[in-house]
């Protein structure tokens, strides 16, 4: 991966090597903050930016860490580095926050962030860890908007907080979807957005584990 | 090179020099954006009280909370008698600092309620509350009044806002709870929220709260309608608990010898 151009690192992880969809990290946050799409935007701007930063920081002193307390170091980085966006929100967009509430904090548990500090930043360049940063990133957050987008419509009859097809109990036709505002919806939808992302790109269909040996039928007599 | 990085000297000397880098990072963050976060959760405070009274148009800009709540006298009343009672008593200045659920922690500060008698399911209840009021040429026209009480998975924390006259329901709402979204979740609906308007908390005997959360619907002639609002459907057991936790408030553990002091004139 040394030799990755900047474009590849950049591009490939929204598509062709997505973080949740192919390497299924991230699920969690990917189940809690996705019932609307305000504060999926923003979970997505706070988590795009500490994968960058965090990438950036441990590439630049990844010649000095020394091997045994490589992944102590790499928590530090991304424990205060979310520290700082969680209080960046606080500050700055208060309601979001807490709607967030802990998970702004569990970025620093998000597998993909530790995942790429330790894949790719540890062995490439400042510059190329940050833009994989971003682009592991923008995988994630194309795929919490898509997760977002579908529960936020169905579920709440609604995008981005303004009403589009007005929900029976507000005196409207439609009538939400209740399942779609719990998580285990967004199984279903991370489900088939990788089914779909899959017959795609067939590339990305994994080998079976084992095969079933084929059905055979004994005579009886 | 490589075997360098890996004595325990250089070990010890890079886990020191980054701690100290990122504690300055953290340090630097928490501390420059203190007053800005500061400002966000007083302003969050008011606008939920606000927003409980009724008084709270969407969309309204920081400026206009405060004017609105600077019209709200914020005093402190002790449950057990229900007179008003100096900040200091609580070791406080300003009565706005004095946090009512940080005190129901506090043993010193708080009282704790027999399971047969908790019907908002909270085991403890501070001893002194925090209430606001709104006075109009040296009459009370408004009083909003803090509730908790427990639903089906949370404690749901929100205001009741009465009439001067101690007695009518001007409004209520939650600001924090995690009820089902779309079923007990529906206590935040504006539409629900809006049949509690001039609902009756007390009867002519002034004893017992009398609110309750009936299925199916209130009619124009259902008897006692005046205290009666209908449940969330889906949710029998969130309706249950807001039920329970205004009843329990406004009964003689909550607010009433205060309400009453206030209908009286004695406060």
């Amino acid at each position: 991966m040394a030799d990755a151009s900047a474009k590849q690192v950049l591009f490939e992880p929204i598509f062709s090597n997505n973080p949740i969809a192919l390497q299924i990290l991230g699920i969690c946050s990917a189940l809690a903050v996705t019932t609307s799409m305000n504060v999926t935007l923003v979970m997505c701007a706070a988590v795009i930016a500490v994968t960058a930063f965090s990438n950036l920081a441990v590439s630049l002193v990844r010649t000095q860490i020394p091997g045994s307390i490589r992944i102590i170091v790499q928590m530090t980085i991304i424990a205060s580095l979310v520290i700082v966006v969680d209080q960046v929100l606080k500050a700055y967009a208060y309601e979001i926050s807490k709607q967030l509430s802990v998970f702004v904090g569990l970025i620093i548990t998000n597998c993909i962030v530790m995942g790429r500090a330790e894949g790719f930043a540890m062995k490439n360049g400042p510059w190329l860890s940050f833009l994989d940063g971003v682009g592991n990133g923008l995988g994630y957050s194309v795929l919490l908007i898509f997760v977002a987008f579908f529960r936020e419509l169905l579920g709440a009859g609604s995008l981005f907080g303004v009403s589009l097809m007005p929900v029976v109990n507000e005196g409207g036709w439609y009538i939400p979807n209740g399942l779609l505002l719990l998580p285990p919806s967004a199984f279903f939808i991370i489900g088939l957005a990788i089914w779909g992302l899959r017959t795609w790109k067939p590339e990305q269909v994994e080998e079976p584990d084992f095969k079933m040996s084929r059905h055979t039928v004994k005579e009886a007599f | 090179m490589a075997k360098a990085k890996e004595t325990v000297s250089r070990t010890l000397m890079v886990a020191l020099v980054l701690s100290i880098a990122f504690s300055v990072v953290v340090s630097t963050a928490a501390v420059m954006l203190r007053p800005a976060q500061v400002k966000n959760q007083n302003l969050d405070i008011r606008s939920n009280m606000l927003a409980a009274a009724g008084m709270l148009e969407q969309g309204a800009s920081a400026d206009e909370i405060e004017e609105m709540f600077s019209r709200f006298s914020v005093r402190l009343v002790d449950l057990d008698t229900g007179e008003y009672v100096e900040p200091s008593s609580v070791g406080v200045e300003d009565p706005m600092k004095y946090d009512m659920y940080k005190a129901s922690s506090d043993p010193e500060m708080s009282t704790n309620i027999l399971s047969a008698a908790d019907k908002a399911g909270i085991k403890r209840r501070p001893n002194v509350a925090k209430v606001f009021t709104l006075e109009e040429n040296g009459e009370l026209v408004r009083v909003v009044l803090p509730i908790h009480g427990y639903g089906l998975w949370s404690t749901l924390y929100g205001f009741v806002s009465l009439e001067g006259d101690a007695n009518t329901i001007e409004g209520l709402g939650f600001y924090d709870h995690a009820e089902t979204p779309g079923l007990g979740g529906e206590v935040d609906n504006p539409r629900w929220k809006r049949q509690w308007v001039g609902k009756k908390v007390y009867d002519d005997e002034f004893e017992e709260p009398q609110i309750r959360l009936v299925k199916g619907g209130v009619s124009s002639d259902a008897a006692n309608k005046e205290h009666k609002v209908d449940a969330l459907s889906g949710a029998t057991l969130t309706s249950r608990g807001v039920e329970n936790l205004v009843n329990y408030w406004m009964g003689d553990q909550g607010f009433e010898p205060y309400l009453k002091k206030l209908r009286e004139g004695e406060v």
